[in-house]
């Protein structure tokens, strides 16, 4: 009665809705990155639990939806230090991030240097570009793309941490 | 050389809705409408902008296409990782704001961003980013 063909089609509707699911948890992490999000929230919200959304979130996107948050705000942190005139603590509660310990540990392995270095070699890069070196300190030169490729050139790159050694920042 | 941009396109996996998107919630005009139910191309672009256009394709509609690679693509849509173009206007918050009454889904809200531009995102139906940028 029911054709393999009809079942096939089915299973595959269903797959369908449920990466357009995925793809409104990942979208709401991006647009909501900066409240008291966390996957418990995430996963009520699509009333699916926790686990079974972190595992197919894995499953499509490559990282848990939690890697993804924290990885989205550690890139959103990067652009406030930059600015120099934000403290670490205070970028760490901008972008979300309950504990300063978590942010700071996340932002070493994602950055390759802690927060309040970064912001100062951000400071003396400002300062060099100011003067007559254009472009000092940075390896990526983002001046001319559209802006949303730059972000994704120079975001910090996922599920590849800095190397032990600190890398030169861009 | 005297070279215009004059058609990118974007899939669509409805294309009612697709076309309920471009027209009703971007406002933008509909030039050419062919084919029927899922195979259709829709051409739509600015009101005063004959030049450049946005054409609504099916997904994987290349006779060279296999199979696997035509579910491939369609899953990509799904999860959002396929098309994406980047729209500009002069007042990004006024736009935001006509874009999203149109119950559309938002990817960011206006963000000033730190390589000097002012920006948000939206998804299209089909699953598409379409990000705005301030016109500065």
């Amino acid at each position: 009665m029911c054709k393999p063909e009809w079942r096939r089609a089915r299973i595959q509707a269903q797959r369908l809705a449920d990466l357009a699911r995925l793809r409104r948890v990942r979208d709401r992490i991006d647009r909501e990155y900066a409240q008291p999000l966390d996957v418990e929230a995430l996963a009520r919200d699509v009333d699916v639990s926790a686990g079974h959304l972190s595992r197919q979130f894995r499953a499509a996107y490559g990282e848990s939806p939690y890697a993804y948050l924290m990885t989205r705000r550690i890139e959103r942190a990067t652009a406030l230090l930059r600015r120099g005139d934000v403290s670490v603590t205070e970028v760490c509660f901008a972008v979300g991030c309950a504990s300063l310990g978590t942010f700071t540990t996340r932002f070493t392995e994602l950055v390759g240097m802690p927060p309040g270095a970064f912001r100062r070699q951000a400071a003396q890069a400002a300062a060099d570009a100011a003067g007559a070196a254009r472009d000092a300190g940075s390896a990526i030169k983002v001046e001319g793309m559209p802006a949303c490729v730059a972000k994704q050139v120079s975001r910090p790159v996922r599920n590849r941490e800095a190397p032990a050694a600190a890398r030169p920042l861009r | 050389m005297d070279i215009t941009i004059h058609t990118a396109s974007l899939p669509h996996d409805d294309p009612d809705a697709s076309l309920a998107f471009y027209r009703d919630v971007l406002g933008f005009e509909v030039r050419s409408d062919v084919g029927q139910g899922r195979m259709r191309w829709i051409t739509v672009g600015p009101a005063g902008q004959s030049g450049t256009s946005i054409l609504l394709t099916p997904p994987g509609a290349d006779p060279g296409v296999t199979e696997d690679e035509r579910r491939m693509i369609t899953e990509m849509m799904a999860k959002g990782t396929y098309g994406w173009i980047l729209l500009a206007t002069p007042d990004v918050d006024a736009t935001f704001e006509k874009v999203q009454a149109g119950d559309t889904e938002v990817v960011q809200e206006p963000t000033e961003q730190p390589y000097g531009i002012r920006d948000c995102a939206f998804r299209d139906p089909a699953g598409n980013l379409v990000r705005i940028q301030e016109l500065r």
